[in-house]
């Protein structure tokens, strides 16, 4: 074993990842199953029946105390704090220049307590922004080692998950959260996802992860669950247009140039980058995320530039075969000017312009 | 897993040759190491390629990846199963999937390829 490979970092599932035969790579300094039977099965899974991923390496950042409230509404874009218990939101960590410091979810668990799940490798950094803007009467804690994630996803995530829990799932609403027990164990069942279909992500002890892992797969077994890698996650979470950060969003995006202008609330008191995004909304984005398809053979992959009518007009942020649409699709940043629907593009790919077009997003949109 | 009649390249693909006329295609570690294939971007007919430089590449789900020809010559016959089928690759790499047929313009170009015991080896080295 290399040097590197032992700095990683690892879930309290990994064990069982490497011994059930998942394929391990190294994901932002984690070590984490990219597949376990191959990107287009589990993703199929997911769309058809249901998966089940380890996203433990996600962050968990605790805020608690009398003021938690308005500390979430100043370091974040949304209305947090106008949220009920048992309610979650997603939302925005931004600089002061309006770029992402990372997206998140904000839940709200009480009035003076409030759990935020953030991306694994910018949980230090957020942890950080938070701590250094906490001029008010609340706590910061950096949670992420307390908490393990699994995410039950897919049109039958309801019915496994229900085995394996007296808690109503059926009450939970589509972004909202209990605090209950899965497996007896401790669990906060909150009803998002990554992947455009219903379903589950649950917060749980690290310790209890493995036997709930197992536990899941037999629960679902008769509904073909499928145990699921970031591979299939990404292309999930891809067809829905959800953003990844690194990708969509970043330290020189803002929400309007991302088409999340609807986790903005400008009318808040005051918060963090809400000068400039008071700014940026009068003269309106100069650039627009886009989606588009490939029409021509090649796929057009994360980085790869784009020409619009001969020039280069901008790049792409995510891109890759479909396996919902069976179409290779793709998210781009373009001039507005320049962003409408049904514009021919090229994307060069390997040296040599690719014919494409601008489409609706998202690709993919599950029935209700 | 690797057939002793074919040679392998440090890079993952094989060659099978038989008289003047060289079977190209990648290898099960190669297809295991991509996952999914969704797409094979191959030679033209009478193309000619060259030993160790780029001939074409391999996509799957989460990555691109090139093939190098391991041999130099002319491109006789392009597998045109895998412009449908580019999963075939996943399924049977070492038959089926073939990728293209080459007449091989320098046969000595062998003695620098890997023996199926060398290859694995060094796979299972990697």
């Amino acid at each position: 074993m290399s040097l590197a490979s032992q700095l990683l970092r690892t879930t309290p599932l990994n064990e069982i990842h490497r011994r059930m035969g998942a394929k391990m790579v190294d994901f932002g300094g984690w070590d984490m199953p990219v597949q376990y039977s191959g990107i287009i099965e589990e993703h199929h899974a997911v769309r058809r029946r249901v998966g089940l991923f380890d996203v433990s390496h996600m962050g968990e950042i605790e805020i608690r105390g009398p003021e938690a409230g308005q500390l979430v509404d100043y370091v974040t874009t949304n209305g947090g704090s106008r949220l009920s218990p048992g309610q979650i939101q997603y939302s925005a960590l931004l600089y002061e220049h309006g770029g992402f410091v990372d997206d998140i979810l904000v839940h709200k668990v009480a009035n003076d307590h409030y759990f935020l799940c953030v991306n694994a490798s910018n949980q230090d950094k957020d942890y950080g922004h938070i701590a250094a803007h906490n001029r008010f009467n609340a706590t910061v804690e950096n949670a992420g080692e307390r908490y393990a994630q699994l995410a039950v996803q897919g049109p039958l995530a309801w019915n496994t998950l229900q085995k394996l829990t007296p808690t109503d799932l059926a009450a939970i609403r589509y972004y909202g959260f209990t605090d209950g027990r899965i497996s007896g164990a401790p669990a906060r069942i909150a009803r998002t996802g990554y992947t455009g279909e219903d379903g589950f992500e649950i917060y749980v002890p690290p310790a209890e992860a493995p036997r709930i892992w197992e536990d899941v797969l037999t629960a679902g077994a008769e509904f073909g669950i499928l145990p699921c890698g970031l591979g299939a996650r990404n292309t999930l979470r891809l067809e829905a247009k959800m953003a990844l950060y690194g990708h969509e969003i970043d330290a020189t995006t803002t929400p309007y140039e991302a088409g999340l202008g609807w986790i903005v609330k400008l009318d808040k008191e005051s918060f963090i980058g809400r000068d400039a995004l008071t700014k940026r909304k009068q003269h309106g984005p100069s650039r627009k995320l886009t989606g588009f398809e490939m029409r021509g053979r090649g796929i057009g992959r994360d980085g790869y530039e784009i020409y619009v009518e001969g020039s280069p007009a901008g790049w792409v942020t995510s891109g890759g075969p479909s396996p919902t649409l069976n179409k290779n699709i793709g998210l781009c940043y373009l001039p507005a000017a320049r962003a409408q629907t049904g514009r021919n593009i090229g994307i060069l790919v390997r040296g040599q312009a690719v014919d494409a077009v601008t489409v609706a997003t998202p690709f993919y949109k599950r029935g209700r | 897993m690797y057939p002793e009649n074919y040679r392998y390249t440090k890079e993952h693909e094989w060659v099978r040759v038989e008289g003047n006329i060289a079977t190209v295609g990648i290898t099960h570690h190669a297809q295991e190491e991509l996952g999914d294939i969704v797409y094979a971007d191959l030679p033209k007919l009478g193309a000619n390629v060259e030993q160790g430089k780029t001939m074409g590449s391999v996509e799957s789900v989460k990555a691109v990846s090139d093939i190098f020809s391991p041999l130099s010559g002319e491109v006789m016959e392009v597998n045109e199963l895998l412009a449908t089928k580019p999963e075939k690759l996943n399924e049977d790499p070492h038959g089926e999937a073939w990728l293209v047929k080459i007449r091989v313009t320098a046969p000595s170009e062998i003695e620098a390829l890997l023996s199926a015991a060398d290859y694995q080896a060094y796979v299972g080295a990697e």
